[in-house]
């Protein structure tokens, strides 16, 4: 993925300026910054949600849709998961949505094929013993989980992660992210998390970036916005990682 | 001494203060009615029980001489059709144009004010033009039930489908999901509560609009029957036929909610 002279500019106010990466596929970045700098903003342009106001973001060499696509999944801090579905349901919407255009919803067969993949998946993050409750029946962590499975039944080449273990304890916090770590390895997709929490960033991710304003003189806030004030790769870590041959998904292709 | 906002009645407490303005109004109306009939025993204003008991036998259990039909149920089966046709030609249109407003903003653009408009006509005052266009049977009756309420629906509807959350329609598109296929999986099933809700709400103006229409040009019904006994100051029929179409309303409501939460279970887990 690459990201060229990105800017973002509302009306006057100018959120982010010149912003210039390059991402190397498989790797695992966080984007940290104070709140307001136009973090999740950034995080919404690579998601299709917004267009960058100059500046391109390329993917694969190719410029990116301006709406959402299924090359790019997302999990949000909440209302990431749909209320009416039960947890198989909300997994097996992303593969419904794919074979059947006209009614969304798969029968017979194809039904099962769906369920049985949904399943597996649920099982990997662990709620094998919630498939038929609502989101409203599991607790954040559960819910979290159940956003990325959901997320990552289309096979992303990014995940996209907007705070998304914001609102959990320390202890669920740290469960959800060994899952999200191996299943990141196993996947071996690009994942974008942006987070206000440095020690998670430094956990999880092969790199970090950093977002801030640099000129922060009042008359100056609104003509100038935040850019990429860090760059950091985080040592001991491969990037990018060498996808292990996980023994569920050897099992799942026999 | 705690303070009175903190201060709750218990169950069996709770059930009685819930009887107690029932219950007086009933005593005040046997306390005037007797006052009346004293002075004068054939006043019409305030029946005593046994005329307006009789006068029950005689709508709802007796044929009627002239027809040979029983008067209360013909009323309530006329009453009953024009407002289901009503409210369900109201519920798909304001189900259609709601969910459509709220979700698509070219749709919205275009209709967003005409409905907005469209509602703060007071739907009484076009009942001439209904009358004049759809002559003076069924069809002008039901168009203005119709009429009456679904703007009201389109724009609870529309708001309601507002205030899904971003991030759900975001989510579905990355789950590769066509406009169309967001419309049938995510929006649709999460709106029918909200639509039912929304019905639930213009109820009482649908009532509203069915009596008046019956009670300017009809010939059945129970709006009809009370504004035909007012000339006869014939309070022993109308006070029952109000109770009875109070009684319904309230029916209509409680099966509307019961329906809800056994066809919504999702709403109703784990909160």
């Amino acid at each position: 993925m690459t990201v060229e002279n990105v800017w973002k500019i509302y009306g006057d106010q100018t959120v982010l300026e010149n912003i210039s990466l390059e991402i190397e596929p498989g790797s695992f970045i966080a984007l940290v910054g104070p709140s307001g700098c136009g973090k999740s903003t950034f995080l919404r342009m690579m998601l299709g949600d917004e267009a960058p106001s100059k500046g391109r973001i390329l993917l694969d060499g190719v410029e990116l849709d301006a709406e959402p696509s299924p090359d790019r999944g997302v999990v949000f801090q909440k209302y990431s998961v749909f209320p009416h579905l039960t947890a198989v349901q909300n997994v097996m919407l992303g593969l419904e949505f794919a074979k059947s255009p006209v009614l969304g919803r798969l029968f017979g067969k194809a039904k099962r094929e769906a369920k049985a993949e949904a399943l597996e998946m649920l099982k990997s993050v662990g709620l094998a013993h919630a498939v038929n409750k609502y989101p409203s029946e599991l607790s954040g962590g559960m819910q979290q989980r159940l956003a990325i499975a959901q997320a990552l039944v289309k096979k992303p080449k990014i995940l996209l992660l907007d705070e998304p273990f914001g609102a959990l304890d320390p202890g669920i916090r740290a469960e959800v992210h060994e899952i999200l770590l191996r299943l990141w390895r196993e996947e071996g997709m690009t994942v974008f998390m942006v987070t206000h929490d440095l020690s998670e960033a430094f956990k999880l991710a092969t790199r970090v970036i950093a977002f801030d304003r640099v000129r922060t003189r009042p008359e100056e806030l609104k003509a100038y916005g935040a850019t990429v004030t860090f760059d950091l790769k985080v040592d001991g870590k491969t990037v990018p990682p060498r996808p292990q041959p996980a023994p569920v998904l050897a099992a799942a292709a026999q | 001494m705690r303070r009175l906002i903190n201060r709750r009645p218990d169950v069996a407490i709770g059930f009685g203060l819930m009887l107690l303005p029932f219950v007086a109004v009933i005593i005040a109306y046997m306390v005037a009615s007797d006052a009346r009939l004293s002075v004068n025993p054939n006043d019409k204003l305030l029946p005593g029980w046994s005329t307006i008991a009789a006068a029950i036998e005689r709508m709802a259990f007796l044929p009627d001489q002239r027809t040979g039909t029983y008067l209360l149920l013909e009323d309530t089966i006329s009453s009953l059709t024009r407002l289901g046709i009503g409210v369900a030609v109201a519920t798909v249109i304001g189900g259609i144009f709601g969910i459509l407003q709220g979700l698509i903003p070219y749709f919205r653009s275009t209709f967003n004010a005409f409905t907005s408009v469209l509602s703060m006509i007071p739907p009484l005052a076009v009942l001439p033009i209904l009358f004049i266009v759809f002559g003076l049977g069924e069809l002008a009756k039901v168009v203005l039930v119709a009429v009456g309420i679904a703007p009201f629906i389109i724009r609870d509807l529309a708001l309601r489908t507002e205030e899904i959350p971003h991030e759900e329609i975001i989510k579905a598109q990355t789950l590769g999901a066509s406009t169309w296929q967001i419309i049938v999986r995510i929006v649709v099933p999460q709106m029918l509560p909200r639509l039912i809700d929304g019905v639930r709400l213009s109820l009482g103006a649908a009532w509203l609009f069915l009596i008046a229409a019956e009670a300017i040009a009809s010939d059945s019904g129970l709006g009809y029957r009370i504004f035909l006994m007012r000339r006869y100051l014939a309070m022993d029929v109308i006070l029952p036929y109000v109770a009875w179409i109070t009684f319904l309303a309230f029916a209509l409501d409680l099966a509307l909610r019961l329906f809800q939460r056994v066809a919504f279970r999702w709403m109703y887990r784990g909160n």
